[in-house]
């Protein structure tokens, strides 16, 4: 609660309205990504149906357009907080030309935006967190007023990428945001086969820099974490590592079966803590939202999804030429 | 003109480009105070600061990719592997990311920077400090991959590294940093193209393709075979990725024969890929069957110095396959 009365001042109702909405217009296309999929309309998807409270509270904490982001493929509404359209993701999910991140080389989900500062991203985990370093290290540098912050899943932070990462950023102070999003899951493997520490703020002990961990199905609480994390990283003050918690209320991809190794009464219990639904009570509840303004936003990001979707089935592929090019710097083609 | 050593041209270089462009810093395991385990950085640290030639932990895989990042934000890294043999722990970081970014983001991110990682048997080493590794990064598309055989090479091919727009990968023949010496043309900015081969001797019985220390010794070679009346042309291929593959053609219409030398494992190195190239390409020009001299199939160079010598390719063994290859 302390919490709530200091971000009251600092969060707006315009801000928080604006976070409701980015939430909730990442839980209506992932939807509807998991409903075109099983249509056949396209390969693969990866959701971020469970963390979007995490994500979005960590990039409304963060200067966009200044910083820097270095996320992972469950980071849709991350990057939507950031600057990616709904059609541009649409155009990643088919494969479609003119999809921003690769020009549909990569997967969907592989996010990367120049114009908003996020860094290409590619499939292997763990292999940003050096990368998050290096940015911080190059904002040092450079005496830039700048930070970056860069995310993972928990069992990803089993890799060594990511501990070299933290440990560069620890060693040199760098203002670096280590986000670790929890839902106790690696694919099928659980949080305790990961790791043997209780939760993943604790491995900050072992490397130097504070570790914490909230709730991160409260976006609230996150947006605060991230806030006081990233006022003092631009003060000089050094990484921080942030662990959220949160629900993983799908399979972990439209290739996985979760029923193998989860039960369906653990993912009814998700939906009692379903953080999009949370917030949009508590706004309710503080008479920040009317019923009927909330009816509005539910209509216009159908609306909003209905145009991304057709904006990105009536867009061609892309050439077939486009494969062989750009390997070197020198090939790239502008405009 | 001066005579200096290899590891001089590459420690010029780095001076260089230090002194010419802010973005330009140094990473590596011992490069600040110590100046490199092999003194290629020696005095900088004294002359940029600590900022700029940074002391990394012992930890490869984020030099390559602190690199990486650092590159995307707009600084050059030149990030030093102590040892190339150490070098398979930024594996993953350079070929999947590094050498995949301008494809994978359609050309909206490009990592400008320089892997500099001494190579290479023949100096008491064993398995873990003679390894020559430059076949698993030459299959790699988005990477270049470099290997300087003399001292004004060293110089220009690194200065030219540093500024290009993409992954380079330099390896240094460690054994020739003090034994390959050369003159140095005190130009101000010495600048040698990546991507260019170079003819480092004509002749006209057959052509030898090598690089970096194996370039040295063949050269050595050709002399003596030359005192036998064998007109060797030596081809200096210093970029092996991408490949020039015109000199390379070109020499081979010329002399009909062709003998590649590299010190690394014979199957699946590079020289199977020059091989390759020739049998496709110019197989109407060739009067021999090509030739690979290569380090032999065992895991890498031993210890002991028998054991060693048994390994590693010398000017005798070189002189003697050329002459097996002139004879036929
Ligand atoms: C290096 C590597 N190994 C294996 C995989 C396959 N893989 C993709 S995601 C994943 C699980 C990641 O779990 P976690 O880090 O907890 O993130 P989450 O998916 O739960 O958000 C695995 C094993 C991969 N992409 N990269
Ligand atoms: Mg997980």
């Amino acid at each position: 609660m302390e919490v709530r009365e200091k971000i009251q001042t600092e969060l707006t109702h315009e801000l928080m309205l604006e976070m409701y909405w980015i939430m909730l217009l990442s839980r209506r296309i992932d939807e509807r990504a998991w409903l075109l999929h099983r249509q056949g309309k396209f390969p693969f998807h990866i959701s971020g149906i469970g963390h979007e409270a995490a994500q979005v509270g960590a990039a409304f904490a963060l200067k966009r357009g200044k910083d820097w982001l270095v996320p992972y493929y469950r980071d849709l509404a991350m990057v939507l907080a950031f600057g990616l359209t709904p059609a541009e993701f649409a155009l990643g999910l088919m494969g479609k030309k003119g999809e921003p991140s690769s020009g549909a080389r990569q997967m969907p989900s592989h996010w990367g935006l120049r114009r908003a500062n996020i860094i290409s991203t590619s499939s292997p985990v763990g292999t940003q967190t050096p990368h998050a370093a290096g940015i911080g290290f190059a904002i040092k540098y450079r005496g830039d007023d700048a930070i970056v912050l860069t995310s993972i899943g928990e069992g990803s932070t089993s890799q060594g990428e990511w501990y070299e990462g933290v440990n560069w950023a620890a060693i040199h102070q760098l203002p670096v945001i280590f986000l670790v999003e929890n839902n106790e899951y690696a694919i099928s493997v659980p949080r305790s086969k990961q790791m043997a520490v209780s939760n993943v703020a604790e491995k900050a002990n072992g490397l130097g820099l504070p570790g914490i961990t909230v709730n991160g199905l409260d976006v609230i609480e996150v947006y605060d974490a991230v806030k006081s994390a990233a006022d003092r990283a631009r003060a000089g003050g050094g990484p921080t590592l942030i662990e959220a918690t949160v629900l993983r209320m799908t399979p972990h991809s439209s290739d996985d079966d979760d029923r193998m190794y989860r039960s369906r009464e653990e993912i009814e219990e998700m939906k009692q803590k379903d953080p999009v639904n949370a917030f949009r009570d508590y706004l309710i509840q503080q008479n920040i939202i009317t019923e009927a303004a909330q009816e509005k936003f539910q209509s216009r990001a159908k609306e909003e999804v209905n145009a991304a979707i057709k904006f990105a089935e009536d867009t061609p592929y892309p050439d077939v030429e486009d494969a062989s090019y750009p390997v070197y710097a020198e090939d790239i083609r502008h405009g | 003109m001066a005579e200096v050593t290899l590891i001089e041209g590459i420690r010029q270089a780095m001076d260089e480009e230090l002194a010419r462009d802010e973005r330009v810093f140094i990473v590596g395991e011992d490069v600040g105070p110590r100046g490199g385990v092999f003194r290629a950085t020696e005095g900088l640290y004294e002359k940029y600061g600590g900022s700029r030639v940074v002391d990394s932990p012992l930890a490869e895989l984020s030099i390559v990719g602190m690199g990486i990042g650092a590159a995307l934000y707009g600084l050059r890294p030149i990030c030093e592997i102590q040892f190339a043999d150490f070098i398979h722990p930024a594996f993953n970081q350079i070929v999947n990311e590094a050498a995949k970014m301008c494809y994978r983001s359609n050309g909206a991110w490009t990592v400008p920077m320089v892997i500099r990682a001494p190579y290479g048997g023949g100096i008491g080493g064993g398995l873990y400090h003679s390894q020559s590794v430059e076949a698993f990064f030459t299959h790699v598309p988005g990477l270049k991959v470099v290997v300087p055989s003399n001292p004004r090479d060293a110089k220009g091919l690194l200065k030219s590294a540093v500024r290009d727009p993409n992954p380079v990968i330099y390896f240094e023949p460690k054994k020739g940093y003090r034994l390959i010496k050369g003159e140095l043309p005190e130009e101000d900015d010495l600048l040698v193209p990546i991507g260019q081969a170079s003819i480092s001797r004509q002749g006209k019985d057959l052509s030898v393709f090598a690089y970096g220390m194996m370039h040295y010794y063949t050269l050595q070679a050709a002399e003596i075979v030359a005192e036998e009346g064998i007109d060797v042309e030596v081809v200096d291929l210093r970029t092996l990725l991408p490949i020039d593959e015109q000199t390379i053609l070109k020499s081979v219409e010329k002399t009909g024969k062709a003998l590649i030398v590299y010190e690394g494992n014979l199957t699946g190195g590079y020289g199977a890929e020059i091989s390759a190239i020739l049998a496709e390409k110019a197989f109407v020009s060739l009067d021999a069957p090509i030739r690979r001299l290569a380090g032999p199939d065992v895991p890498a160079a031993p210890f002991s110095h028998p054991l060693q010598d048994w390994f590693m390719l010398d000017v005798s063994k070189i002189a003697a396959g050329i002459r097996s290859m002139a004879e036929y």
